[in-house]
C-alpha cells in the first residue's frame, strides 16, 4: 500500500527518447517547395517523408522526428502514415531496391521461378537485402505492364519479359564494382 | 420525430439520428462495436447489420449497417432477420480469429464490451485454424496497460484519444490485418484524458494500470456512486473497494457533468485512501511525542470546544457537512473557509455574481454547446480538466453547422470532420502562459494578468458602449480585441470563463463586464463559468462570511487573542505564508486537527483526530456552477477514523440524514441541499440498493483465516445503500445506479439502458441541484482596475501554474499520480533564461531564501514573467509575493527535474 | 476521320509527342474551342451528350457526375479536379500507355475537365512506380504552362488552372476515389463513407471530381470533333472507344484502342494471336483481378458494359487475363488473394480479417493440405465480403475472381482437396 512521497520518478521514462535529424537544406528547399502545392501541411508531411527518403534511401526514427520538428505536426501522425504506404520505407534498404511483381498477369508467366533465382543469385527473400548491400527485395502490387510480364523495377528502372539470363545480367549492371 | 418499424413494432424517433442509436434508445440489443454515443458513426467494424426493406411490399431487403443509416421517418428494419444475424456472426468469428481469447488472465473480463457482443452475436465455436498475427505491447506509462493482441481494430481509441480528447501520440499504424495502434515509440501517453481509453476500448487492449496490479473482477468489487474529489468540476464515479482497499475508479455518467470521460487525475488519484501513512487513531501530541486517546475520553476532549471563543477553519477540500457542523460548532462568526485571503475573496466575489440574473453558470454539457469562448487567465487543463475537455468540443460546433448546410448528419463523424477541417468555433485564450488548448484556439494572447484583464475590458467595451474604457491598451492587440469582440457577439451561446487560479480577481471581474456587456446587447442571459480550484470550494464560500478572512484569524491566533483552534482537513501552509502559519499556531493553546493524512499543519496540531476519506462516507459537494452533489459511502474504514462532522456533533450522534436536513434548513443558499437524499419511502418493502453485486464472490470466505463462520453484513443505518449483495435489483425501481450493468450487458456500455435516450438522463440517478438562486438584479459593470505597480528591477513577474498532477493535495499522494509528477519549476522564457544563465532543467534559487525549483524554459510565455509551479506545496506560494528573483544553483532540489512534463511550449533550443 | 482518339499520337518505338507535335495534330483544339466563348455549362452538356461512361472500372457517367459539384454563389469557391492514374488493378496496364504515350492528350483533357467544373486546382495523382510516366508527364506539364495553357487567365479566358503531379506512396486502395483523396491529404488512405460524394464534399472538404487517366483523355475528341463523331466510334450501345488489354499465354500480349461493342473474340484472337501453341483458353477475367471469370463459351460476347454484365461479369478496366488449361485456377485466384489481403486498409473488419483468411486457406490449398471444411469456409466469404457488408468495393472485388472461380472450377478445387496436393504441378 502506498505511503505518501515515497514513489521515485525513476520508472517514468520521458516521452520521446529518440533525438530528431536536423534536415538538410536541400530537404528543406524541396518540402518548402511542397508547401506552395497543398494547402494543408498534413499532405506536406507525406510528400516530407518521400524527399527524406529519396536522399536518405529511407525514414529512420530521426529523420521522421526531423520531419515532424520542422512542419510542426505529429510524429506520431507521420508514423501512422509512414507504415501505411508501401513505397515509405522505415528500415534501411540496399542501394537498389528491387520491386518485384508478384500479381496474377506475372505469376501466370512464371514469376515465381524468377524470384527464386533472384533468391539463389543474391541470396535474399522478399524484404531482405543483400549482404552486399546492394540489392533490397520487394514485393509489389501489379506494376502495369502485364502484356511484358513478368517485370519488375530495379530503382527507377521497369525490366520486362524476365528470364533467369536477364536477371544475371541486370544483377551485373547494378552490383557495385 | 418519425416512426419506424423494427422487427414488425413501430417506434417513434428522432429521425436526426442513425438506426443504431435510436435503436439502443429504444432498448433493444443491438451489437456495436466502433460507434460510440458521443463520437457517433464511422461504420467500420460492421458489427450492427441489420436488414432494411423499401417498403412493406419488399420482402428481400438489404443488409446495412445500422449506425450508417438514417432513421429516417417510415424506416422498416429487421434486428432479428437471419441474414443480419448471420453477418453479425461472422464479424464476430472474424474479430475472434486473432484474438487470444485469454479472457481469464485479461483485466478486462467480466466487463468486456466484446465478451457480450460475441454472447449476443451467437457465435460460439472457433473455426479459425490457422496461425494467429501477434503485436508487440508497448510501455505507455504507468497508467495504462497495452496488449495489442486483444485489439479488434474498432478504431475506437483513436477516434476517442485523437479526434475527441485532441491528443496527438496514439495513432493507428501500419494496414490490413496488421494495423495496430500505439505511440511512435514507446513513452508516457500525453494526453491528460489517457484513462479513459480504458472505457473506451471494447475489450482489454488498454487498461487500468493501477487497477491490475491489485485486480479484482468488476462483479467483486463494492462499490457505490461517488464523486470526484479532484477539483470543482465535481465528475461522477463509480470507486470500487475489495478486501478493505480501493481498487479503482471508474466514469459515472451524469448527463449534466462529466458525461462518459473523466481526467487522469480523477480516475488515478485515488489510492491515498489506502496509505500506510493514514491517521487511523484519536492522538494528543506533545513535543512530539503521540498517545492514543482512549474512547472513553473523546467526550470530554471536545467539550473544551464547546465553551469560550473558538476559531474554527474549515476548508474547500471537506465536505458541505463537516463544514456545517464545524461552523455550528464554533458559530458563524468565528468560522472561516479555510482558503487563503486572495482564493477566499475571489471567491466571494463569484458567489456575488453567482446571484446575478443577467448571467448563467453552465454545466460541462452547456459548455459543450458554447459557439464562442473567451478564457481569461486560467489554465483549464491544469485546474478544472474536464472544462478543457468540454471546450475541445465546443470548438467542433462550427463543423455541425457546416454539416447541417450540406445536409451532412451530424454522427457521420469522419464525413463531418473531412468537410470542416480547421474550421471551428471561436475560443480565445487570455492567459499568462501557453496552455494545452491552443491547438484548438483561434487567438492565444499572451500577457500578464492585469494587462489580460485591461484586453477583457476592452472586449467589453466593444460589445457595449455602456461597459467602462479600458485604460490605454498597447495598439497589436486592437485586432485581436475587435475579432474576440465580434465573434462573441455573432455568437448564439457565447461563454466566457474566468476563475480565481490565475491569482487576481481583475480577470474575474474583466470576464464580468464582457458576460454583463453581451447580455445588455443580446438581452440573453449569458454563460459565465466561474472556474475555482477545489472540490468545495464554492460549498464552503458559501458557509463562510464573506470578511472573515484566514489573515485575521491567523493573527488572532498569534496575538492569543483567540486560544481555541479546530482545523478542518486543511494544511494551512498551503493557504498562507510559512512563517506565518508557524507563528499563529505556535501561539495557541489548543489545536485541534482533524485529517486523513498527516500534513505540516497536523504536524503542529495538540489533538489530532482521524477523518475518512472520500470512499468511506456519505458526503455532499458543491461543484464550480453550485451544482450539489451527493457522494455515496463505498466502503467501511475499519480505523478510529469518522467523518469529520460526527467528530463536532454532540456524542457522536446523528445521521448524515439528519445533518443534510439540518443544513438545509439554516445554511442559507442550502435549501435545496436536501434534495439530494433519496427517499427511502419510494423503495420497495424498504428493501436497501445492495452496494455489491448479484454476483459478488467469495462473501463467506473472505475472512475465512480468521473466522470460518460466514460473518453476519455489516448493517449501514445511515444510507439507503447496503453493504449487501441482497436488496433492490440494479435494473428496476433503484434511483441510484453505482455500476451499471444490464442483462446481457456486463461492460460499462449497460448505461444505454438506463438512459432515457442515448446521450440522455438517466432514468435512475440525479444530475445534481443547483443551490445558489439568482435573485439579484443586473448589477453594474466593475470599474477598471488600475494597472499594477512596476516589480523590483531585475525581478520577474510571478504567474502562477498549475498541473494536473500534483497541484491537487490530496491525489498528489497516490502512487500512480506520483508518477508523474515533477519538481517544482519556475517557468521562464527563452530570453530571461538566456539573460539569467539558465538551460533547461538547471536547478534554481527563489528569493535567495532557500526555495529551490527546476528551470522550465517555455516558448510562449512572456519575457519578464515567471510561471510558478509550487509542486506539491514544496514551494509556499504565499511567501513569493508578486515578483521573483531567481538565480542558478548547484544545489538540486529533486532529482525528479520536470523531466516527463508535459507543456505544449517545452522549449528545445535549435527548433 | 479519327478512329483512335486515345492513341492516334501514339508511337511507343519513339517518345511522345512534344508540344508544338502535338499541336499539329489537332492537339490542344479543346481549348481553342472553350477560348472561344463556351461557357462551361456548354461542356457539361456536351459530354452529358457524349454518353461518356468512367473508364475506371465503375462506368459512372462522366457527364452526370460532374453535374452534381455545387456551383453559383452559394458553393464553396475552391473545387478541385483529381485524376486517378493509380492504376494497380492486377492485371491492368492501359492508363501508362496513354500517359506514357501522349501525355499532352491528358493533360487537355483535364483543361476541359476543371473548366467544366471551375476548378482552379487539379491533382493527378499517379502511381509511385510509373516512373516513366512521371518523367513523360512532368515535360508535358511544363510545356503546357511555358504555352500559356495553365497557369493563369489560359488564351485570355479568365480561367485560371494550375496542376500539381502527385505520386503516391503505394497502396492499392489509392485507387478508390475516396481513398484516393485521404492519401492526397497525407492521411492513412481509408476510404471515406458516401454519401457525402466527393462532388459535395472531397478534397479538403472541397467539391472534388476524381475521374480516371482513360475517361479524361477522351474529351478532347468530344470537344474537337463533336458528339456525333464520338457517337460514331461504337460498335455497341456504349460510346466511344475503349483500350482493351490482353495478358496471360497468348501469343501476342498487349493493348489496343478499339470501339467499344468489338467482339471479345475478334480481341483474343485477332489482336492478341490467340492461344500460344499447345494451350488452350479455360477461362478469363475480363476487366482486371476484381472481375468475375468469364469461360470460353463467352467468346462471342461484345465488349459491351452490359453485354458483359449479363453474365455475371463486368467489363471494368478492360485488360483481360488469360488462363490456360496449363495453369491452376487455385493458385491464380490464390495469388489474387494474397494480393487482396495484402492490400486491404485495415479499416472494415469484413476486409480486413476476412481476406487473411481466405489467403491463409488457399495456402493451404497450395501445399496440399485443403479440406472440405476450408472449402466451405471460402464459400461462406463470398457473401460475407460481399457489397454492402464491407464499407468500399475492394473484398467485393475479391470476391468477384473466388465466387465465380469457386463456381466454375469447382472440380480443380475439389483435385486439390482429393489428391493433397496442386495437381498442376505434378
Amino acid at each position: 500500500m502506498s505511503s505518501a512521497n515515497t514513489v521515485k520518478h525513476s520508472d517514468v521514462i520521458a516521452s520521446t527518447t529518440t533525438r530528431a535529424r536536423k534536415l538538410t537544406a536541400e530537404e528543406i528547399k524541396e518540402i518548402e517547395h511542397e508547401m506552395t502545392l497543398y494547402p494543408d501541411k498534413q499532405a506536406v508531411g507525406l510528400e516530407a517523408l518521400k524527399i527524406v527518403q529519396k536522399h536518405q534511401g529511407w525514414v529512420s526514427d530521426e529523420s521522421l522526428l526531423g520531419i515532424a520538428r520542422y512542419l510542426d505536426i505529429p510524429a506520431a501522425d507521420l508514423e501512422s502514415v509512414a507504415t501505411f504506404f508501401n513505397l515509405v520505407y522505415r528500415h534501411p534498404v540496399g542501394k537498389n531496391v528491387i520491386l518485384f511483381c508478384n500479381s496474377v498477369s506475372c505469376w501466370i508467366m512464371g514469376c515465381e521461378g524468377i524470384k527464386d533465382h533472384i533468391k539463389d543469385k543474391l541470396g535474399i527473400d522478399f524484404g531482405e537485402t543483400s549482404v552486399s548491400g546492394d540489392f533490397t527485395l520487394i514485393p509489389v502490387p501489379c506494376l502495369g505492364d502485364c502484356d511484358r510480364a513478368p517485370v519488375m523495377m530495379v530503382g527507377e528502372d521497369l525490366h520486362r519479359n524476365l528470364t533467369p539470363e536477364i536477371i544475371d545480367k541486370i544483377v551485373l549492371d547494378y552490383q557495385s564494382n | 420525430m418519425a416512426k419506424i418499424v423494427v422487427d414488425g413494432l413501430e417506434y417513434e424517433v428522432d429521425s436526426d439520428n442513425n438506426l443504431l442509436q435510436e435503436c439502443l434508445s429504444q432498448g433493444l440489443d443491438l451489437p456495436y462495436f466502433c460507434w460510440h454515443p458521443c463520437m457517433g458513426s464511422v461504420g467500420a467494424c460492421r458489427q450492427c447489420a441489420v436488414k432494411q426493406y423499401r417498403d412493406a411490399d419488399d420482402k428481400d431487403g438489404l443488409l446495412v449497417m445500422a449506425c450508417m443509416t438514417p432513421a429516417s421517418d417510415g424506416a422498416i428494419i429487421s434486428i432479428e432477420d437471419e441474414q443480419a444475424r448471420d453477418m453479425r456472426e461472422r464479424v464476430i468469428e472474424s474479430l475472434m480469429i486473432s484474438h487470444p481469447h485469454d479472457c481469464p488472465v485479461c483485466e478486462e473480463g467480466g466487463e468486456c464490451h466484446l465478451q457480450d457482443m460475441t454472447l449476443m452475436s451467437g457465435h460460439n465455436y472457433r473455426r479459425y485454424d490457422k496461425k494467429k498475427r501477434t503485436h508487440r505491447n508497448q510501455y505507455l506509462g504507468p497508467f495504462i496497460n497495452h496488449e495489442m493482441n486483444r485489439c479488434i481494430t474498432c478504431y475506437r481509441c483513436v477516434r476517442y484519444y485523437d479526434d475527441y480528447a485532441g491528443g496527438t501520440d496514439l495513432v493507428a499504424q501500419a494496414s490490413h490485418h496488421h494495423t495496430y495502434f500505439g505511440r511512435h515509440e514507446e513513452g508516457v501517453l500525453e494526453s491528460e484524458f489517457s484513462g479513459n481509453l480504458v472505457e473506451v476500448c471494447p475489450t482489454g487492449v488498454f487498461t487500468d494500470k493501477a487497477f491490475s496490479e491489485h485486480y479484482a473482477r468488476k462483479w467483486d468489487l463494492q462499490s457505490a456512486p461517488s464523486v470526484c474529489t479532484g477539483c470543482a468540476v465535481g465528475c461522477n464515479t463509480t470507486p470500487g473497494e475489495r478486501y478493505g482497499t480501493l481498487r479503482r475508479i471508474v466514469n459515472r455518467y451524469n448527463s449534466e457533468v462529466n458525461g462518459y470521460f473523466l481526467c487522469d487525475r480523477g480516475r488515478f488519484g485515488f489510492d491515498y485512501v489506502n496509505s500506510d501513512a493514514r491517521l487511523t487513531t484519536p492522538v494528543r501530541q506533545v513535543n512530539g511525542v503521540s498517545t492514543a486517546i482512549a474512547e472513553s475520553q473523546w467526550q470530554a476532549l471536545l467539550e473544551e470546544f464547546t465553551s469560550g471563543e473558538v476559531i474554527g477553519i474549515g476548508s474547500p477540500r471537506a465536505s458541505n457537512e463537516s463544514n456545517f457542523a464545524l461552523r455550528c460548532l464554533v458559530g458563524d462568526s468565528h468560522f472561516y473557509s479555510g482558503m487563503s485571503d486572495s482564493e477566499h475573496g475571489a471567491t466571494q466575489l463569484i458567489l456575488e455574481l453567482a446571484r446575478d440574473r443577467a448571467f448563467h453558470s453552465p454545466s460541462i454539457r452547456d459548455i459543450e454547446r458554447a459557439d464562442a469562448v473567451l478564457v481569461l487567465g486560467e489554465d483549464l487543463t491544469n485546474v478544472a480538466p474536464r472544462i478543457a475537455l468540454a471546450l475541445r468540443q465546443s470548438v467542433r460546433n462550427k463543423a455541425k453547422e457546416l454539416a447541417a448546410s450540406c445536409n451532412i448528419p451530424r454522427w457521420q463523424d469522419a464525413a463531418v470532420r473531412e468537410l470542416a477541417q480547421h474550421e471551428r468555433s471561436p475560443l480565445a485564450l487570455l492567459s499568462g502562459y501557453a496552455t494545452r488548448l491552443e491547438d484548438v484556439a483561434s487567438d492565444s494572447l499572451i500577457d500578464t494578468p492585469a494587462v489580460l484583464a485591461n484586453i477583457g475590458h476592452a472586449i467589453a467595451a466593444k460589445l457595449s458602449d455602456k461597459a467602462p474604457a479600458p485604460v490605454a491598451l498597447a495598439s497589436d492587440y486592437s485586432a485581436a480585441v475587435s475579432r474576440i469582440a465580434e465573434q462573441l457577439a455573432k455568437a448564439q451561446r457565447p461563454l466566457i470563463i474566468a476563475g480565481t487560479c490565475a491569482g487576481d480577481v481583475a480577470l474575474i471581474r474583466a470576464a464580468a463586464n464582457i458576460a454583463r456587456a453581451l447580455h445588455a446587447s443580446s438581452g440573453q442571459v449569458t454563460d459565465l463559468c466561474l472556474v475555482v480550484p477545489e472540490v468545495n470550494s464554492i460549498g464552503v464560500g458559501l458557509l463562510a462570511n464573506k470578511d472573515n478572512l484566514l489573515s485575521a484569524a491567523l493573527e488572532k491566533m498569534h496575538s492569543a487573542a483567540v486560544k481555541k483552534v479546530i482545523v478542518l482537513e486543511n494544511d494551512l501552509y498551503r493557504r498562507a505564508g510559512h512563517q506565518v502559519v508557524t507563528d499563529a499556531l505556535a501561539s495557541v493553546e489548543h489545536l485541534l486537527v482533524v485529517d486523513q493524512l498527516p500534513t505540516a499543519t497536523t504536524a503542529k496540531a495538540h489533538t489530532l483526530l482521524p477523518t475518512t476519506a472520500f470512499s468511506e462516507h456519505e458526503a455532499t459537494y458543491v461543484n464550480y456552477e453550485g451544482r450539489a452533489q451527493l457522494s455515496f459511502q463505498v466502503q467501511r474504514n475499519q480505523s478510529s477514523a469518522m467523518p469529520a462532522w460526527r467528530w463536532f456533533s454532540d456524542r457522536r450522534q446523528g445521521n448524515v440524514e439528519a445533518i443534510v436536513n439540518r443544513c438545509a434548513e439554516e445554511a442559507k443558499d442550502f435549501a435545496k441541499l436536501d434534495d439530494l437524499l433519496p427517499d427511502v419511502k419510494q423503495f420497495v418493502a424498504g428493501m436497501k440498493v445492495p452496494r455489491q453485486s448479484h454476483r459478488y464472490s467469495g462473501r463467506t470466505a473472505m475472512i475465512a483465516n480468521l473466522n470460518v463462520h460466514e460473518p453476519k453484513q455489516p448493517v449501514d443505518d445511515e444510507s439507503v445503500l447496503a453493504f449487501s449483495m441482497e436488496g433492490i435489483p440494479s435494473m428496476k425501481d433503484a434511483t441510484i445506479l453505482g455500476a451499471a450493468w444490464a442483462p446481457s450487458w456486463n461492460s460499462n456500455q449497460a448505461i444505454s439502458k438506463f438512459q432515457d435516450e442515448v446521450n440522455g438522463e438517466l432514468k435512475q440517478g440525479h444530475t445534481g441541484s443547483l443551490l445558489i438562486e439568482r435573485t439579484d438584479p443586473n448589477a453594474s459593470y466593475f470599474a477598471v482596475d488600475k494597472p499594477a505597480k512596476k516589480g523590483k528591477k531585475g525581478a520577474l513577474q510571478v504567474a502562477m501554474a498549475y498541473q494536473i498532477f500534483g497541484s491537487d493535495e490530496l491525489s498528489a499522494r497516490s502512487h500512480s499520480i506520483q508518477k508523474r509528477m515533477t519538481d517544482a519549476y519556475i517557468g521562464i522564457s527563452p530570453e530571461d533564461a538566456e539573460a539569467l544563465g539558465l538551460v533547461q532543467g538547471d536547478s534554481v534559487s527563489l528569493n535567495g531564501n532557500g526555495d529551490l525549483a527546476t528551470a522550465c524554459i517555455r516558448s510562449r510565455i512572456k519575457p519578464g514573467t515567471a510561471a510558478v509551479y509550487c509542486g506539491d506545496n514544496q514551494i509556499n506560494a504565499h511567501s513569493i509575493g508578486e515578483s521573483l528573483l531567481i538565480s542558478k544553483s548547484a544545489a538540486r532540489s529533486d532529482d525528479r527535474g520536470i523531466s516527463g512534463l508535459i507543456v505544449s511550449d517545452l522549449y528545445e533550443e535549435g527548433y | 476521320m479519327v478512329t483512335k482518339p486515345l492513341t492516334k499520337n501514339i508511337d511507343m518505338t519513339r517518345g511522345p509527342l512534344a508540344i508544338a507535335a502535338y499541336e499539329s495534330a489537332d492537339g490542344y483544339q479543346s481549348v481553342q474551342v472553350i477560348a472561344g466563348g463556351m461557357s462551361p455549362e456548354a461542356v457539361l452538356q456536351l459530354v452529358r451528350d457524349s454518353g461518356l461512361k468512367g473508364r475506371g472500372g465503375a462506368g459512372f457517367p462522366t457527364g452526370l457526375k460532374w453535374s452534381f459539384v455545387p456551383q453559383g454563389e452559394n458553393s464553396p469557391a475552391q473545387k478541385y479536379l483529381v485524376v486517378n492514374a493509380d492504376e494497380m488493378e492486377p492485371g491492368t496496364f492501359k492508363d501508362r500507355l496513354l500517359m506514357e504515350g501522349d501525355p499532352h492528350l491528358l493533360i487537355e483533357g483535364m483543361i476541359i475537365a476543371s473548366y467544366a467544373i471551375q476548378a482552379s486546382m487539379a491533382y493527378l495523382f499517379l502511381r509511385g512506380e510509373y516512373t516513366a510516366s512521371e518523367r513523360a508527364l512532368k515535360k508535358a506539364i511544363g510545356e503546357a504552362y511555358d504555352k500559356g495553357l495553365l497557369g493563369k487567365n489560359i488564351l485570355g479566358t479568365g480561367f485560371n488552372l494550375d496542376i500539381v503531379l502527385h505520386t503516391s506512396a503505394g497502396r492499392y486502395i489509392c485507387g478508390e476515389e475516396t481513398a484516393l483523396l485521404n492519401a492526397l491529404e497525407g492521411k492513412r488512405a481509408t476510404p471515406r463513407a458516401k454519401p457525402p460524394f466527393p462532388q459535395v464534399s472531397g478534397l479538403w472538404g472541397k467539391p472534388t471530381i476524381v475521374n480516371n487517366v482513360e475517361t479524361i483523355c477522351n474529351l478532347p475528341g468530344i470537344l474537337t470533333y463533336g458528339v456525333d463523331w464520338y457517337h460514331g466510334l461504337t460498335k455497341g450501345s456504349d460510346h466511344g472507344s475503349k483500350l482493351f488489354g490482353v495478358s496471360g499465354k497468348v501469343k501476342t500480349p498487349g493493348c489496343w484502342e478499339l470501339p467499344l461493342g468489338t467482339p471479345i473474340r475478334e480481341l483474343l484472337e485477332d489482336y492478341a494471336g490467340g492461344m500460344r501453341d499447345g494451350l488452350q483458353l479455360k477461362g478469363f477475367l475480363p476487366g482486371g483481378g476484381s472481375t468475375d471469370f468469364m469461360l470460353p463459351e463467352h467468346l462471342d460476347l461484345h465488349l459491351d458494359y452490359a453485354e458483359i454484365a449479363s453474365v455475371g461479369s463486368r467489363l471494368a478496366t478492360g485488360t483481360m487475363i488469360i488462363l490456360d488449361n496449363k495453369t491452376c485456377p487455385v493458385g491464380m485466384v490464390g495469388n489474387l488473394m494474397k494480393f487482396f489481403a495484402h492490400e486491404s486498409c485495415g479499416f472494415c473488419t469484413p476486409c480486413r480479417d476476412g481476406l487473411p483468411w481466405v489467403d491463409e486457406i488457399f495456402n493451404e490449398f497450395e501445399s496440399g493440405r485443403g479440406n472440405e471444411k476450408d472449402l466451405q469456409i471460402l464459400h461462406e466469404h463470398v457473401d460475407y465480403l460481399g457489397p454492402g457488408r464491407t464499407f468500399c468495393a475492394l473484398a467485393p472485388g475479391a470476391t468477384a475472381p473466388l465466387g465465380s472461380g469457386l463456381k466454375y472450377f469447382a472440380e480443380d478445387f475439389q483435385r486439390h482437396i482429393d489428391e493433397k496436393c496442386c495437381p498442376y504441378k505434378h
